[in-house]
């Protein structure tokens, strides 16, 4: 399972201030924690960028390269930020994953630039005319994202599908068309595709403190049906990816298995 | 169109761990199966040392104390023998005379024991306890700092007594056996112990616990194997040590190995009928996956490195 830490948001005050102010201290710290807390990659979502995005994601990637030997996730609507964070990334950490592209025109020109840099690339499930309906709808929604990936030039091995997650506060009937979204997807290709989530999107708008026991047992149920990765707060997760991994039989259970 | 075989490819890779000084024995760092190496690499063949004791070996059977008349009453002839005339690769010194319902030998005893053999011999040398959970913590301390720097397997840790012999290893730096019950998952908790003390995984050997063949042996080779799988497929860190199988004690204690063949005529002669328990016992588990085997018969030990020589 690929945790990708979501910590560095723009949305989080902490963050946005220490991007404004280019102030590496609050970034490497959290990027540090994630990778600890067992984060394979970090994302770093510096929103739409629209006025200076390039030289953001590049002090992002940059900044968190130097604390951490990850790849990162490039986490923006912004075609050239992308590309400009690809090029000063490290891949002698591991290759970075482009968040991300859709069935939107407007968000194909990041497939070639995955393309170009031999990125992996989060392809939401979406098209322009709105949310999907159900786990049908999401796979051939992939399905036309994976022949246009291959006129573009990029292996479907290299695209995370991601269903989408919506709230399960308001869109309860959602949450069970995703994990189905999930199983779906991988009988797309063989080898299986690739599928990701952003996990804590289902527990927006619950109460705080209920939000981790939301996000804990839906990923559960994700990693049962197959799911590879999860953009998700790793000191959240951890503990049921390790779990989960030992009632699969992906690991030899012993009774420390959760400090490894 | 030509048939290509299938090759299985492993994520995972047994640690090579070297133990003596002077001549040096490696074993580990395959990335295969046992003798897979048309998969991958196997760069050490399982090394066979030969054990020997601090005291007479007078519970061995007939069959064996035969081979080593007038040299098993003192451990540093013994060794020696095992090293000049036998081109033993390693000795096993099993300080059985320690436990209390032995000799009841002091760690001091044990000591100097230690020292005298490593005074007399280059070949690597493994120090074994005599398995009494709380006599063996003196015991393997004394022998630990007597042999301090000479790079010796030392063993084995239990689940009940490892701290002591870690920290003592640590100390004066030796590779160490750690032996759980014939449990997967109490071998793989025991090396998570052990280098949660800050003791490298490098440095470790794990012993499942051998049974001899008719005693349990497939309970030892099950475990064993299942241990090199979750190394090679699983990329188990916690599982990707050498693993131990201590044959001779095991395989000379049965009825097949030690009964007359007036007692058990339906097994034939009674000294090939030892040598191929110990044999056969040896063979199988180093099939399994076993690097370092502690034997007992020269011809068993000859048979066994002949069938290595086959499989490689």
């Amino acid at each position: 399972m690929l945790i990708i830490g979501e910590k560095l948001s723009i949305i989080a005050k902490r963050v946005r201030e220490a991007m404004m102010k280019f102030d590496k201290g609050p970034i490497q710290e959290i990027a540090t924690r994630q990778w600890k807390e067992g984060s394979g990659m970090i994302d770093a979502n510096i929103g739409p960028a629209e006025d200076g995005g390039e030289k953001m994601m590049e002090w992002m990637v940059t900044t968190i390269q130097e604390v951490v030997p990850l790849p990162v996730c490039l986490d923006t609507t912004n075609a050239s930020a992308i590309e400009a964070g690809l090029k000063v990334h490290n891949n002698e950490w591991g290759r970075p994953l482009i968040n991300s592209t859709s069935n939107d025109p407007e968000r194909f020109p990041i497939m070639e630039i995955a393309a170009k840099y031999n990125s992996q690339l989060i392809a939401l499930t979406v098209g322009k005319g709105g949310l999907p309906a159900d786990a049908e709808e999401r796979a051939g929604i992939a399905a036309e994202i994976m022949a246009r990936a291959m006129e573009y030039g990029m292996p479907v091995e290299d695209l995370y599908l991601d269903p989408l997650v919506l709230q399960i506060a308001t869109t309860q009937d959602q949450a069970l068309k995703v994990i189905k979204s999930v199983k779906m997807f991988q009988e797309l290709n063989d080898p299986p595709m690739k599928t990701v989530v952003g996990l804590s999107n289902i527990s927006n708008g619950m109460p705080k403190a209920l939000r981790p026991v939301m996000n804990k047992y839906l990923f559960a149920l994700l990693m049962y049906e197959g799911l590879n990765a999860a953009i998700a707060d790793a000191h959240e997760v951890v503990e049921t990816a390790k779990t989960i991994d030992i009632i699969m039989g992906r690991t030899l259970y012993a009774h420390s298995y959760l400090e490894m | 169109m030509a048939f290509t075989a299938p090759n299985e490819t492993y994520s995972g890779k047994v640690y090579q761990v070297e133990a003596g000084t002077d001549k040096t024995i490696v074993i580990g760092g395959e990335n295969v199966l046992p003798f897979n190496s048309f998969e991958g690499n196997m760069p050490n063949r399982p090394v066979i040392a030969y054990e020997i004791q601090d005291v007479p070996p007078d519970d061995w059977p007939d069959t064996l104390k035969k081979v080593y008349e007038g040299v098993s009453g003192d451990p540093v002839t013994w060794a020696k023998y095992c090293q000049d005339k036998l081109n033993a690769k390693a000795i096993a010194l099993r300080l059985i005379g320690t436990h209390p319902d032995r000799q009841n030998r002091s760690a001091q005893d044990a000591a100097k024991t230690v020292k005298d053999v490593l005074a007399a011999i280059k070949v690597p040398l493994i120090i074994l306890g005599s398995n009494h959970v709380e006599k063996d913590t003196a015991i393997l301390v004394a022998a630990a700092e007597a042999a301090k720097d000479k790079n010796c397997f030392i063993g084995k840790a239990l689940e009940e007594n490892y701290k002591t012999i870690v920290a003592a290893c640590m100390a004066n730096n030796h590779k160490l056996i750690a032996m759980s019950q014939l449990d997967i998952n109490l071998s793989k908790q025991l090396n998570i112990l052990i280098t949660q003390m800050g003791f490298d995984k490098e440095r470790l050997v794990t012993d499942p616990m051998c049974s001899a063949l008719g005693y349990g042996l497939d309970y030892t080779y099950s475990v064993m194997e299942r241990i090199r799988l979750a190394a090679l497929t699983q990329n188990d860190l916690t599982m990707q040590t050498p693993m131990l199988g201590d044959i001779g004690m095991y395989a000379w204690k049965v009825k097949e190995s030690t009964a007359s063949e007036a007692e058990l005529p339906v097994g034939g002669a009674l000294e090939p009928r030892g040598i191929a328990w110990e044999t056969l016992t040896a063979g199988a588990l180093m099939i399994a996956g076993a690097g370092l085997l502690i034997m007992r018969h020269p011809e068993a030990v000859n048979a066994v490195e002949k069938f290595i020589d086959e499989l490689i």
